[in-house]
């Protein structure tokens, strides 16, 4: 189940918990528009360090990383990475980042 | 002259790679080495019962040499580190293995200095795994004497071997604490990373259903990153808490370390990326990967490995041949998770299909999927048996393909996934 909303003025494609089906619909101001919606007032350079690492590995592997590999390879440590993104670093920084939600685990 | 294929590692993957492509390959043709650190080859399902008093560890070890065919080399030492570019393995002894194809079957590694206060005060006195035979062995002491209190099970994060153990040992410890009479004055919590108990949605619902009926707490999307052992406290990165009297900790899987030293060879966790369809490595054509060292979307088990292996087997053969590959790897797995009271389930999947109600291997049975049963928990205990002298040696299981089937397996009626 999918639906069309408008973000920060751009007409997106979310499915039911609101992950952009196509991350290319994506832009800095949708990115925004999607963290003030789950509570962050503002995106500092720290979450754009993740979310740009989270968004560039996807769209180079086709996979999102997990929290672990966020904490070892996105230069912010796992401690940090909760409290830039409060309950689930991984799937909302995916979510701002306009990728589709982690699969998650096995 | 000869090619050589070496083979990194000699557990379930290892071994059963080396029989079957011994049995392929004569030995003026081709020349085999195994390479492992140590002689211990561990039957891994056996060290759930361990706590228990149900298996004692001598019982499930064995020595890796003595596991593989006449005409294999065995190095028992540490590996260095694999030099792609030069296709060749140092070892830490100083030898240097050349290779015409490399398979990676070196698992995964406990990581539990990972997570904070894990490895600090308490640990192996009130904090333990069951993961390895010291720990097992040690909680087993522990909880002969654990008569009140709160029992917390914990999954530090995924990926881990088994996913379904720390469920079997809840269910195990309920049993086990209700034999002694004291399942009263104690409390067993299940906290995980995960949103369900299990990551497919209906085997997660049927284990809740049985994990409520037993009376067995669960803690979901706890990520656990910090462990007090003195205070007796687990700590999520988001600030929740969970007391415990003894915590059984499932400490983060990492891959092997040389995996690290070996640029190239794998990922920030030191797993290898592997095409889960053929099962060669993306760092190399010549390097392939089977097992819980690869990073292929399904569950690290020993039946993975198993049916992984009778594919694998098959593209090494194509690869040096010069022909395409078999890309018909569908990760399947078939798990049984014993449930206590001598019952257990059966789970069957694969990459597409969840673990779905029915019968296996066929709708006549006689094994029930998804639904408790004497039969199955007979069918845990004889696996042992298969394991050193079916599935090592090298040989298919009758009337089991490497490739899930659909038969005796219900559909879900609608898809809610």
């Amino acid at each position: 189940m999918t639906t069309m909303e408008t973000l920060a003025g751009t007409t997106v494609e979310v499915d039911a918990e609101g992950f952009l089906t196509d991350p290319q619909q994506w832009n800095e101001d949708v990115a925004a528009a999607i963290a003030t919606e789950a509570g962050i007032a503002e995106l500092t350079p720290r979450h754009w360090l993740v979310v740009n690492y989270m968004r560039e590995t996807y769209l180079r592997t086709g996979e999102a990383p997990s929290i672990r590999t966020l904490g070892k390879a996105s230069g912010v440590q796992i401690k940090e990475l909760y409290v830039l993104f409060p309950k689930g670093p991984a799937k909302l920084a995916a979510k701002i980042g306009g990728i589709p939600k982690p699969h998650g685990c096995i | 002259m000869a090619k050589k294929i070496v083979i990194l590692g000699g557990g379930t993957g290892g071994t059963l790679m080396a029989n079957r492509l011994r049995k392929l390959y004569d030995p003026g043709e081709m020349e085999i080495a195994v390479v492992d650190k140590d002689d211990r080859h561990i039957y891994q399902p056996g060290l759930l019962f361990v706590p228990f008093g149900l298996a004692k560890p001598e019982e499930i070890v064995r020595s890796r040499q003595r596991q593989l065919h006449q005409g294999i080399a065995f190095h028992e030492t540490e590996i260095d580190h694999v030099a792609l570019d030069d296709d060749r393995v140092h070892l830490a002894d100083g030898t240097v293995l050349p290779y015409d194809v490399l398979v990676v079957a070196t698992g995964t590694r406990l990581a539990p200095e990972e997570t904070e206060g894990l490895t600090g005060p308490g640990w192996m006195e009130r904090v333990f795994t069951f993961y390895t035979p010291e720990g097992a062995e040690a909680l087993g002491e522990a909880l002969s004497r654990f008569d009140n209190g709160r029992l917390v099970v914990n999954i530090v994060d995924m990926p881990i071997k088994c996913p379904v153990a720390p469920i079997e040992f809840a269910f195990l410890a309920d049993w086990y604490l209700r034999e002694r009479g004291v399942r009263d004055r104690t409390e067993i919590v299940l906290a995980t990373p995960l949103d369900g108990c299990f990551t497919k949605p209906i085997a997660s619902k049927h284990l809740t259903y049985l994990l409520e009926e037993k009376e067995i707490g669960l803690e979901v999307e706890f990520a656990a990153g910090e462990v007090d052992g003195s205070g007796g406290r687990l700590v999520s990165y988001d600030g929740r808490e969970i007391p415990f009297d003894l915590l059984v900790t499932v400490p983060v899987h990492a891959g092997a370390e040389y995996v690290d030293r070996s640029p190239g060879l794998g990922d920030e966790l030191g797993f290898v990326p592997t095409n889960p369809r053929t099962l060669q490595s993306l760092a190399r054509p010549n390097v392939f990967a089977l097992g819980d060292a690869t990073n292929v979307p399904t569950s690290k088990a020993g039946s993975v490995t198993h049916f992984e292996g009778e594919m694998l087997t098959k593209n090494i053969r194509h690869f040096l041949a010069g022909e395409p590959l078999d890309e018909s790897y569908d990760g399947h797995a078939n798990c049984f998770i014993e449930t206590g009271f001598g019952k257990a389930l059966l789970i069957d999947f694969n990459y597409e299909t969840e673990p779905l109600p029915g019968r296996f291997p066929s709708s006549l049975g006689p094994m029930p999927l998804l639904k408790e049963s004497r039969l199955n928990h007979m069918g845990k205990l004889m696996f042992q048996w298969m394991y050193w002298h079916v599935l090592l040696p090298g040989r298919d299981i009758p009337g089991i393909s490497p490739q899930m089937q659909m038969t005796g397996k219900k559909q879900p009626t609608s898809t809610t996934v």
